[in-house]
């Protein structure tokens, strides 16, 4: 398809496969800023040269055609069903990168099938060799299914804003992460900050708990969890405006304070 | 073309050993009529392979065929995520037996213990006899609210057997069990999975025996004292930039 980057005709020539960084989204909590972060934070990266994928796993309550006011005719579902061929529902978005939309007849999909799974790993295995970077835009909660996208991918970014409710959702996520997939490092971006500091003071506050209750539960000794903040975006109203008019906060108010923190979130994942 | 298997005076296929073995543990052949056929030769094979994965003693899989199924099981747990269980069982005080009734009541007591391990999973579950006096159990889709269940329902049955010695009077024993659920969504190692269920079977040991120990399963709530220090008195001091 033409939505897709080239795939080079010398891949196979040249043995050593290069796959996507494959990066799940994920917060505990709905309405943290999820799918704002993982549409722009695709632009961000796409304008620093990375093909980026944004695969919209929120199978059950998918947002991300709203924010990207992209509706189109063929979505995962048709390829789940296959109406579709895989290549047909992958799309250009106006950031500079692609998606892969679930669309609104998933709802059948948020309980987790080995169907379900079986396509979602066909899926990223299929997309991975063709992009440098692959975003999943997780469903909130902590499901199956959210566990089953989080558990695909190399690592993981809880977003979280300073609110309680936020923070507890967050808490809890890493717990299970931690636990159940033994996953030794998360990085955080903390959404919605109202002053500077604040992301760095939350990820201190999470890491202490972390520390006290998640460590000494975890199945092999000696493994410690590092929980690393990725960066803070502040609370700012372009961040609304943006939305309201459907589009990338990087394409609309690229100078908004929200938006350089999207920028400094996509310097920092590259610059590792 | 020729057969390579096809016994000729030049290749001279040795089966002698392989059939006196397999006759010995009571192996019986297809009909002697088809001697040298394939289908006599893979009879051969088959039986020797259902040899080599079995426990003679008991007739469980042994350590060799449990190694197999636990490795299988944990590329499945990785695929599909499905919860599956395994059991690490230990007869309590068994050198006991062995020393007031002899080494002949001490296999007895062994083979009672399979059979009623066998008697109380189901047939898609891998019985195995791991050395000894000691047993492993892999269950796999097994939830892990049945877990504490199955390995209770085992310890009752072992604990309520009457084993008839083979002079005179019976006696009966208890067993100890550990067990630990395989990480879903995650590739385990079979060494490691193991390990974690050795170690409530060490729980179980020093708990007092007579008991079945699983592993938590990770719980997912949070708790109001990691609630009070999430939102602790020192809620989100600012903490100067690194240098």
């Amino acid at each position: 398809m033409s939505s897709l980057p080239p795939s080079p005709a010398t891949e196979a020539a040249s043995p050593p496969k290069r796959r996507a960084r494959i990066c799940a989204i994920t917060s505990g909590k709905g309405g943290v800023g999820k799918t704002f972060l993982s549409a722009n934070l695709a632009a961000a990266l796409a304008r620093q040269g990375e093909r980026v994928l944004v695969l919209d796993a929120d199978l059950g309550l998918a947002n991300l055609d709203v924010v990207l006011n992209l509706f189109p005719k063929i979505t995962l579902h048709d390829v789940f069903t296959g109406k579709a061929q895989l290549e047909q529902a992958i799309l250009p978005a106006p950031g500079g990168f692609s998606v892969l939309l679930a669309g609104s007849g998933l709802v059948e999909y948020s309980r987790l099938t080995p169907e379900v799974r079986e396509q979602l790993q066909h899926i990223i295995d299929t997309v991975a060799p063709r992009f440098d970077r692959i975003l999943i835009d997780t469903g909130a909660g902590i499901s199956e299914v959210v566990l089953y996208a989080v558990s695909l991918a190399d690592e993981v970014v809880v977003v979280a804003t300073p609110e309680p409710t936020s923070l507890t959702d967050a808490y809890a996520t890493i717990k299970v992460l931690a636990t159940q997939q033994q996953r030794s490092a998360i990085s955080l971006v903390v959404n919605q900050v109202s002053r500077s500091g604040e992301g760095r003071a939350i990820r201190a506050q999470l890491q202490l708990v972390v520390d006290r209750f998640v460590t000494p539960a975890l199945t092999e000794p000696g493994v410690t969890f590092k929980l690393e903040l990725l960066g803070e975006i502040p609370s700012d109203t372009a961040v609304r405006m943006a939305i309201q008019k459907r589009q990338l906060l990087l394409e609309v108010l690229p100078g908004s304070a929200a938006a350089k923190g999207v920028m400094a979130v996509a310097a920092k994942m590259i610059g590792g | 073309m020729t057969t390579p298997l096809a016994p000729d005076h030049t290749t001279q296929l040795k089966m002698g050993a392989a059939l006196h073995l397999l006759a010995q543990s009571g192996h019986s052949l297809p009909d002697l009529k088809a001697v040298g056929s394939t289908v006599w030769l893979q009879a051969v094979i088959d039986s020797l392979c259902d040899l080599s994965s079995r426990d003679p003693l008991t007739g469980l899989a042994n350590r060799r065929q449990f190694e197999v199924a636990l490795s299988r099981e944990i590329d499945r747990v990785a695929r599909a995520g499905e919860p599956a269980l395994v059991l690490m069982v230990d007869i309590d005080r068994f050198k006991l037996v062995n020393d007031t009734y002899g080494h002949s009541a001490g296999d007895l007591v062994i083979q009672f213990v399979a059979h009623t391990l066998l008697d109380c999973v189901r047939p898609m579950d891998t019985v195995a006899r791991f050395g000894g006096e000691e047993f492993a159990v892999i269950l796999p889709n097994c939830a892990p609210a049945f877990g504490q269940t199955v390995a209770e329902r085992i310890r009752r049955r072992v604990e309520a057997g009457v084993i008839p010695l083979p002079v005179q009077g019976s006696t009966s024993i208890t067993i100890s069990l550990g067990g630990a659920y395989a990480p879903q969504w995650v590739r385990s190692s079979a060494p490691l999975w193991i390990e974690r269920a050795d170690r409530q079977l060490y729980r179980a040991k020093s708990e007092g025996r007579n008991r079945a120990c699983l592993e938590q399963p990770p719980i997912s709530m949070v708790s109001s004292e990691e609630k009070g220090l999430l939102f602790g008195t020192s809620q989100f001091q600012d903490i100067p930039p690194p240098p």
